[in-house]
């Protein structure tokens, strides 16, 4: 593989030395050998989809940060430090971390006391059959898409980074992830995300350590900031008291209700990608832990992924562009992390940066398609098409779903190849299924009196009148003062704005229609809603043992940062 | 708390493995770039503090230990 590695491009960012080519070509052979050591405890569907359920909280909790941990979110946001300044943080921090600790203390009992393999397996026991399919198709649909985006994305990154061509970038990562996931399912995929989570931070802390070294410190690298972009750069909440006083063009209500209310409680809560890490956690106190502990990673990934942004800005002696004026010579935005490696690492350095950014690209992907495994044959295989076959059947199902999910993630990468712009489509699919998705959830949860049929009709209309407001605004750009309160807003604000007008019009059909229909008894939704659900009490663990204990610590931690970078 | 579900090897003895192969071998180009250093034009920006060599070492040194710690033929770690 590495002399077929060395057929590489002519033009290209950096130069992989022999011993990058090794460093990357071993974490080839290590995923695997984990997929093949892994292979003899996969053969039921509870070792395949859900790993057994035996993981630790750590374990979870890391697998649960690194599925999200993609290349779209090193490089993406990495970009998006150089474009908007600090502003980007906010999908780190408030756009995570309170919905992180959202899903492990209040939400992750529910879904653990019911045992559902799944978020649409949740929505059969609380709201029936019709629901659970709809978010079910949406899921796989939304999961395939993302894959081959993220898929499609880290071999442009290849190519411009090392030259390598597209297709060959395509076919080695994606023939890999499948082998190992297809081998040990679940449990595979969690324990290289584990692997893939610590070298991504292995390889990518050294840019802001030596960068900040170059820069002289914290308070020299605002300065430069401030000298060749603007003060606002460096502000992380006083310049959205207006869309126009800042580089996103965004408002602190977007901020609050769209990105951290609706989009981040909707993504971190309900999105089973994610989700599914938790689930499989050994226990329900591991279960609460694992998000508080993904929480605390959390925090702190702006550090490999804004500061390098940001240090571009400071330290680069040229400017980059956006992709669509890039002329010969010149670097995009969305090149700012592969330059700053570059910068500093030498080789055997070089290869370790590489292997990140090739390590979150598998884990999402694997994050993707584990996911996509189980929704398939679980909600749609078993629920609409055989709902009698062994659990050796359906096994062998999620091995073969694997491997197509694969071959579609492959299909979607070629056809995304022709969208102008990837972000644009990939926020645009979080704004049609996963915020309604969360008013659905969150009523199923909290609220008694929703019914099935305001549950399913609530969903609907909410993802409907998501994709009718993305379809208005490309027709009629005009209508973008209506759906995002100002014609100053750009694409970010809309998606914000547009998420959070989904998830109203889905809550008000939800508890209109619920209040039409004829609501569950109670005995029904023991262990589904909170209320009628006994949760297990922790008073005789020790306080330094509790979720909530380390929830607390997390949310301390996260109110100062952001004073701090006021 | 355990550390390895899933069988006998624990995912933090394959994650020790990594951190010891490469921090071996950036170590190593490290050493080998400080003894036979590059061109001035092709050196990377603070080169000069042989990132690659103590960057390189602490990666072995945290690949050893948990290599040690989480070894499956240690008789605690059996099982």
């Amino acid at each position: 593989m590495i002399a077929t590695l060395a057929l590489a491009a002519p033009t290209r960012l950096v130069h992989l030395s022999a011993v990058d080519m090794i460093i990357v070509g071993f974490y080839f052979v290590l995923v695997l050998a984990i997929g093949f050591y892994l292979k003899e405890r996969a053969n039921t569907g509870e070792d395949f989809f859900m790993a057994g359920r035996e993981m630790t909280a750590w374990i979870a909790g890391l697998s649960f940060l690194s599925a999200n941990l993609g290349a779209l979110e090193l490089m993406g946001w990495a970009a998006a430090a150089y474009q908007y300044g600090i502003l980007a943080t906010h999908w780190y921090w408030i756009g995570a971390i309170p919905a992180m600790l959202l899903l492990g203390i209040i939400m992750m009992p529910f879904y653990y006391i019911s045992k559902t393999h799944s978020v649409p397996g949740y929505l059969k026991l609380r709201y029936g059959e019709s629901s659970r399919g709809l978010a079910a198709v949406s899921f796989a649909f939304m999961t395939v898409l993302m894959s081959g985006i993220n898929m499609f994305s880290m071999a442009l990154i290849m190519k411009v980074v090392l030259g390598w061509d597209i297709n060959f970038s395509i076919l080695v990562s994606s023939i890999t992830v499948a082998i190992y996931v297809t081998l040990g399912g679940l449990r595979s995929a969690i324990f290289n995300e584990v692997l893939q989570f610590i070298l991504i931070w292995a390889g990518a802390l050294l840019i802001p350590i030596l960068g900040l070294v170059e820069a002289g410190g914290w308070d020299n690298l605002k300065t430069r900031i401030t000298q060749n972009a603007s003060v606002e750069y460096t502000h992380l909440w006083s310049t959205t008291g207006s869309f126009s006083g800042n580089p996103m063009g965004i408002h602190w209500t977007g901020i609050v209700f769209g990105l951290a209310f609706v989009i981040s409680c909707g993504y971190w809560t309900t999105d089973f990608l994610v989700v599914q890490r938790v689930l499989a956690a050994k226990d329900l106190r591991a279960a609460k832990m694992a998000p508080i502990i993904g929480a605390a990673f959390k925090m702190f990934v702006p550090f490999i992924v804004i500061l390098p942004g940001l240090l571009g800005i400071a330290l680069l002696p040229f400017k980059l562009v956006p992709e669509s004026a890039v002329q010969p010579g010149m670097h995009s935005y969305n090149e700012v992390l592969p330059l700053m490696l570059a910068r500093y690492c030498a080789p055997g350095l070089l290869g370790l940066g590489i292997t990140a950014l090739i390590a979150g690209f598998m884990s999402g992907m694997a994050g993707n398609v584990s996911a996509f495994a189980t929704v398939w044959t679980y909600d749609i295989y078993r629920a609409f098409f055989k709902k009698d076959g062994t659990d050796k059947h359906y096994v062998q199902m999620g091995r073969w779903c694997t491997i197509g999910g694969v071959v579609i993630s492959i299909a979607t990468a070629y056809g995304v190849m022709h969208f102008k712009s990837i972000m644009d489509y990939v926020q645009a699919l979080f704004s049609f299924f996963i915020a309604p998705l969360l008013g659905t959830i969150l009523l199923g949860m909290f609220w008694k009196r929703s019914t099935s049929a305001g549950g399913f009709w609530g969903l609907l209309a909410g993802t409907l009148s998501s994709v009718c407001m993305f379809v208005w605004v490309k027709l009629d750009p005009t209508a973008l003062r209506y759906v995002a309160l100002s014609p100053h807003a750009r694409d970010m604000a809309e998606n914000m704005y547009r998420a959070l007008w989904s998830w109203i019009i889905c809550v008000v059909v939800t508890v209109v229609v619920s209040y039409l229909t004829k609501p569950k008894l109670v005995s029904e939704l023991n262990g589904l809603v909170y209320g009628v659900t006994e949760i297990p009490s922790e008073a005789q663990v020790p306080i330094y043992e509790r979720p909530l204990f380390w929830a607390a610590i997390v949310g301390i931690v996260f109110v100062i940062l952001n004073i701090l970078f006021w | 708390m355990t550390m390895k579900p899933g069988g006998s090897i624990s995912i933090w003895f394959f994650i020790g493995i990594s951190l010891l192969v490469n921090g071996l071998l950036i170590a190593g180009a490290g050493i080998y770039q400080y003894l036979y250093p590059p061109a001035l034009e092709n050196q990377v920006h603070l080169f000069h503090l042989h990132a690659g060599i103590w960057w390189g070492g602490l990666l072995f040194v945290l690949g050893v230990i948990y290599c040690y710690h989480f070894n499956p033929f240690r008789s605690e770690n059996k099982g």
